[in-house]
């Protein structure tokens, strides 16, 4: 693996501080797997010093995308580029999520911007699955838009939606999840990651999860990553272990 | 351009070129190999071994500062015993020179780690860390105590021939001092510096942006701090210097051999490029070149002051 230029075709806003950011990148968009994430330098000097950690929202043909908010000074710099600039990636990393298995149903949780991730997952499905979203944002204003079929909005202020977490809204729905096979696929907060294991442990469903975490390398060298893991004594890494893992296997 | 030599002896050993990788930030070798042959860097210094597996300290463990990262893991290691069984039989594949990092708790612990690696070829030398900024024990408890630096460099010195390297801390009053006492009990190089102790704080929560509340700063932030630690052992202490600092590229290093070092560490540049170390060779022939120099190590310490 090495690290690989690609070039920004376009950025288009899509939310009040989210933006998605094309790249022609042939070699990742080859070759990654839905939940994977790429480690992006945002310039070309010191400033900011380390690449930024991005799970991979959609690929489309020799293209990437990724799905972005403007927090900081790194997302910031991402969100002014402009069509024809370099980027340099280092990609594909870490493990995604894994589709395969029985189940019937896949049902994604997505909080706020944890909704990067599954355009790409959406369309990894097998056909025989049968896919739904629970989308839960702060606000009216804080929900993006990228045309799901069978979504279900959840909004902290009942603005949009039901009103209240996507958790709250999975209990309140658990007579029609009961009987079916399903498995979750979830990513957003921490807190809603904990509520949603278990929401999942006390209803007995299968359940991966998408975490994050500061990093620094992105590929196992600098250990910056931890995540306690339900066996005692050792952590994993977010970026090399995961950033997708079983809830079986980490705590929350 | 074959024929400038870029080697470098120190100790009892040569190295094909004086670019090493730093402990922590090359982990045991297996994930960076992917991006960049080892085989063609001088060594690689392990991520610190210790004689028991430590599971290292609490999330948040790293954070972006101005030219520079915070740093505090706490030492996360395999342990000796599953270090030699395991990590060891895979830098002999990817043909990479090794220097083991040993850090520990006690003088014994230092002595019992590397009677256990010492008899591995492919383990060149030894780099002693006293100087973990994130550790109660066998970090700076060590590297703040000059008798202990002399007692642990004597007691490693008894056991082994091959290279002992004392990595010093930057975070001490006179640095040169310990180098002198390393010298004094057979070191046969001092790695200067560390990373210097810093802390970030969110304004919002008040809260330190690291658990360990302090971490080890590292990065373009600290090079010139470093190389004047360089710099100031050059001229005091008789003894070869592997520097270590923000070295972001091979102009970086050649100031640093400048200032007095005979190799030095790539540490957080591994992070943002993981074939910086390959890159920077090419660098350092082409500078050979350009001011028409043959054997590299001609231009350590030729600082004109």
């Amino acid at each position: 693996m090495q690290t690989r230029k690609g070039t920004v075709e376009n950025v288009v806003q899509i939310g009040e501080v989210t933006f998605l950011i094309k790249v022609e990148i042939p070699e990742i968009a080859r070759e990654i797997a839905p939940g994977q994430f790429c480690n992006i330098k945002v310039s070309e000097t010191n400033f900011p010093l380390l690449r930024r950690p991005f799970s991979i929202s959609n690929v489309k043909g020799n293209s990437i995308e990724f799905m972005i908010d403007v927090i900081g000074e790194g997302t910031k710099i991402l969100a002014t580029k402009k069509p024809g600039d370099a980027l340099d990636i280092l990609g594909p990393l870490g493990r995604g999520f894994d589709t395969s298995g029985d189940y019937k149903t896949a049902i994604l949780v997505a909080g706020g911007i944890g909704l990067a991730p599954f355009p790409f997952l959406i369309n990894s499905f097998p056909e025989d699955k049968n896919v739904k979203l629970f989308y839960g944002a702060r606000s009216k204003k804080h929900i993006i838009d990228y045309n799901y079929k069978n979504k279900f909005i959840c909004t902290d202020d009942g603005s949009a939606g039901f009103h209240g977490n996507v958790v709250d809204y999975l209990n309140s729905s658990m007579d029609e999840l009961k009987g079916d096979s399903i498995k979750f696929f979830a990513c957003g907060p921490t807190p809603m990651l904990a509520a949603l294991k278990r929401f999942c442990q006390a209803n007995s469903f299968d359940c991966e999860v998408s975490t994050e975490s500061a990093m620094a390398c992105g590929f196992g060298i600098c250990q910056g990553c931890p995540i306690e893991t339900t066996e005692q004594g050792y952590y994993k890494l977010i970026c090399k272990d995961g950033p997708v893992f079983n809830i079986s296997e980490i705590e929350l | 351009m074959s024929n400038i030599d870029l080697s470098v002896k120190i100790g009892k050993m040569t190295l094909k070129n004086p670019v090493l990788l730093a402990s922590g930030t090359v982990g045991y070798g297996n994930e960076i190999s992917e991006f960049t042959d080892l085989s063609k860097i001088g060594a690689i210094v392990t991520k610190s071994v210790s004689l028991n597996p430590r599971k290292g300290n609490p999330p948040q463990r790293v954070v972006e500062t101005a030219s520079g990262m915070l740093n505090a893991i706490g030492l996360a290691n395999v342990g000796v015993e599953t270090f030699a069984k395991e990590k060891i039989p895979f830098l002999e594949k990817v043909k990479s020179d090794v220097i083991c990092n040993i850090a520990a708790s006690s003088i014994e612990e230092y002595v019992e780690c590397v009677n256990i690696l010492k008899d591995f070829a492919i383990i060149k030398g030894f780099e002693i860390n006293v100087s973990c900024p994130n550790v109660k024990e066998g970090g700076l408890i060590f590297g703040n105590d000059i008798s202990a630096v002399g007692r642990i460099t004597e007691k490693v010195r008894a056991i082994t021939d091959k290279t002992v390297i004392l990595k010093l801390s930057p975070n001490n009053a006179n640095i040169t001092d310990f180098a002198e006492v390393a010298r004094k009990e057979g070191a046969d190089a001092v790695t200067a510096t560390n990373t210097l102790i810093g802390t970030a704080f969110n304004i919002w929560t008040r809260r330190p942006k690291i658990k360990n509340i302090t971490g080890g700063l590292s990065g373009p932030a600290i090079k010139p701090v470093a190389l004047a630690k360089v710099l100031e052992i050059s001229r005091k202490v008789d003894i070869p210097i592997i520097a270590s600092g923000g070295i972001m590229n091979w102009e970086d290093a050649i100031e640093f051999m400048i200032a007095g070092a005979s190799a030095f560490q790539l540490g957080t540049v591994n992070f943002i490029n993981p074939n910086a170390g390959v890159e920077i060779i090419d660098g350092l022939k082409q500078y050979c070149k350009k001011v028409g120099i043959t054997k590299l190590s001609d231009i350590t310490a030729t600082y004109r002051l």
